[in-house]
């Protein structure tokens, strides 16, 4: 590809005439200045002055090349006479010089030392917490404003929050009970048919899902669906300034946006897990009854055996619990995200990764309490 | 063969939603080096009308010539390579907000162009210096003013050297002073790059200040109320409402007694 030439000649009284010529494309790369450089720096010349005649065409990069050559010429103090070049040129190296560069604007990254890294993170940590127990204080206090119903919300609000959180879930959780329940058959009965005791996959299949899984499964499905929608909903209108906006209306954003969606799932979560267990068991039936050819009698007289009111009570009692957490990870890292298109990604994914925790964790100190209360 | 100095053609330009039509029947021409002022109240589908004319919606009927082809239909390919010399200023700036400016500024520049990205970042610094941020380039843009944005905006539009630059309500959030150093710019990068301009707003300043030629939509007849310079129209079009537009007449009835009187 044909480009743009430079070159520079110094005439008898002193004068840098410098050359160019051609055309000059950015897509042809760009001619370094420094060819140049030791003809300025080496014996500066009296004046520098350009010469475009056989100058083709241009674009950009004859302007930085120029502007390049300009600051060089500024730095050793060399008049110069901008005579030669073309108008636009002209112009647009007077518009590039019009404002100075701001002191200080420029940031440098310095990467921390580890000790540094250390601190910040744990200090990072701490904040965190800290900001997690304010809000879980605000929406305490809130849940106060909604038992005397003072709490200032649109009912219907709350009951699409309601409709999006529970019946638009149904299909994901019957796929993922169905799913889950006919696994356990299949894995319990498996090992329980060499011990002849085929028939005990019910109590499996029935203990397991009422008393954790149906839970669990629809807390996670949750996470991943609605606390996720929650992170987003409240960041992108953390971008958008509505929350601000209700501030400054005198509306708590944690009434009005929080509180709904708390209540929201808290509702939903143990209607849900009642059907996720439901769906969990015709699951586990599927394969008892296809597989293991078990009477579909004798089933459903092992899961009434098996399974008890406690236990249901139980787990709906637990599901409520992840309904809550779910609700509180999702509003919280929406309040918390940043005012951008990343951050917003960033609140959603942390929404998932926060609840799925506090999901497992809550899971792991029911099941002592559970256990050290005998149910 | 489009007439000589022609550089953008509209020629019976229907924008519809499904069956609510906005706009019908558009025609108008931009002439190469012209700066083209869009006008017209609020929601009357000038924003809109600028998508049409860089691809983003589809006309239901008509079609927007640039120079002689047909960028209508133009297959997506042609389009690409033809868009390559169109450079859009959205109304909110639309900076990539995870990136740095000079990041947002090269990025059309490592796409297009064969630049090693040291060159790239040259560019890009350069072109942040032209509209004035000069030292910016590793800002974000959630870190800077809205009138920085804009201009970092701007920065990108033009980081190809576009032959064309749209404008989306250039000046809307800015402060007076912001909005006459943009038009200024805009004038003199019309000037410098020898770029053909055309911009949606309904500033009145700036309209008079920067606009060669305009075109008015009207939001009753749902089509063009007028065209011609700015300062034409002010003086000397028959629509009344295009005159109370451009002279800032509260209502109907000041231009009605005024014409009675």
């Amino acid at each position: 590809m044909e480009r743009g030439e430079a070159s520079a000649a110094r005439s008898a009284d002193g004068t840098l005439l410098i050359r160019v010529a051609g055309p000059w494309h950015l897509q042809a790369g760009l001619p370094s200045p420094e060819a140049l450089q030791h003809e300025l720096q080496g014996r500066p010349p009296a004046r520098v002055a350009f010469d475009a005649t056989a100058l083709r065409s241009w674009d950009s990069s004859l302007v930085n090349f120029l502007v390049h050559v300009v600051e060089r010429c500024q730095e050793s103090g060399v008049p110069m006479d901008r005579e030669g070049l073309p108008s636009g040129v002209r112009r647009l190296i007077a518009l590039a010089e019009a404002v100075p560069e701001r002191k200080g604007a420029r940031v440098r990254a310095v990467s921390p030392s580890i000790l540094d890294r250390v601190g910040l993170v744990s200090t990072r940590v701490g904040e965190s917490l800290t900001a997690s127990l304010s809000l879980l204080g605000d929406v305490t206090r809130a849940l106060g404003q909604f038992a005397r119903r003072k709490a200032r919300y649109r009912s219907v609000d709350l009951l699409l929050l309601i409709q999006e959180a529970g019946a638009e879930a149904l299909p994901i959780v019957t796929l993922i009970s169905f799913l889950v329940g006919s696994i356990f058959a299949f894995v319990g009965a498996v090992q329980l048919q060499k011990f002849g005791a085929g028939v005990y996959v019910a109590d499996l299949v029935g203990i397991a899902m009422v008393r954790e899984m149906g839970a669990v499964m629809t807390g996670i499905v949750l996470a991943g669906r609605t606390g996720a929608a929650y992170a987003a909903q409240l960041g992108t209108m953390k971008v958008t300034q509505e929350i601000d906006a209700l501030t400054t209306m005198g509306i708590s954003p944690l009434e009005f946006l929080v509180l709904p969606r708390l209540i929201a799932l808290g509702l939903m979560m143990p209607l849900l897990c009642l059907y996720s267990d439901g769906v969990g068991i015709l699951g586990g039936a599927a394969v008892a009854i296809g597989m293991l050819h078990i009477p579909p009698v004798t089933y459903f007289q092992r899961i009434q055996a098996s399974v008890d009111l406690t236990m249901l009570s139980g787990g709906v009692f637990k599901a409520a619990v992840y309904g809550v957490l779910v609700a509180f990870a999702g509003c919280l890292r929406g309040l918390q995200s940043g005012a951008s298109a990343s951050a917003v990604g960033d609140a959603a994914t942390s929404a998932v990764v926060t609840s799925i925790v506090l999901i497992i964790t809550a899971c792991g100190i029911f099941a002592v309490a559970f256990y050290i209360l005998g149910i | 063969m489009a007439a000589v100095g022609t550089h953008i053609t509209v020629r019976d330009l229907t924008m519809a939603f499904g069956s609510f039509v906005l706009m019908h029947d558009l025609n108008f021409t931009v002439r190469r080096n012209d700066i083209f002022i869009i006008m017209g109240a609020s929601g009357c589908g000038k924003s809109t009308l600028l998508r049409h004319m860089v691809g983003l919606n589809e006309p239901a009927h008509g079609e927007v010539f640039y120079g002689a082809v047909s960028f209508t239909r133009a297959d997506p390919v042609e389009r690409k390579r033809m868009l390559r010399g169109v450079g859009t200023l959205y109304q909110g700036g639309a900076l990539f907000s995870s990136m740095t400016l000079a990041e947002n500024v090269g990025m059309p520049l490592a796409e297009y162009t064969g630049l090693c990205p040291a060159e790239v970042l040259e560019i890009a610094s350069l072109k942040l210096a032209l509209v004035g941020l000069k030292g910016f380039e590793d800002f974000y843009p959630s870190q800077l003013s809205g009138g920085m944005v804009k201009r970092a905006g701007l920065a990108r539009a033009m980081a190809l050297d576009p032959e064309i630059l749209f404008f989306d309500e250039p000046s809307a959030g800015l402060d007076p002073i912001s909005s006459r150093l943009l038009d200024d710019l805009i004038l003199e990068l019309r000037d410098s790059l020898g770029a053909t301009i055309v911009i949606v707003t309904h500033e009145l300043a700036s309209i008079f200040a920067i606009g060669t030629n305009s075109v008015f939509l009207d939001v009753e007849t749902r089509t063009l109320a007028a065209s011609g310079p700015p300062t034409d129209l002010r003086d000397h079009c028959d629509n009344p409402m295009v005159r109370r537009f451009l002279t800032r007449a509260a209502d109907a009835r000041t231009e009605r007694s005024s014409a009675r009187g």
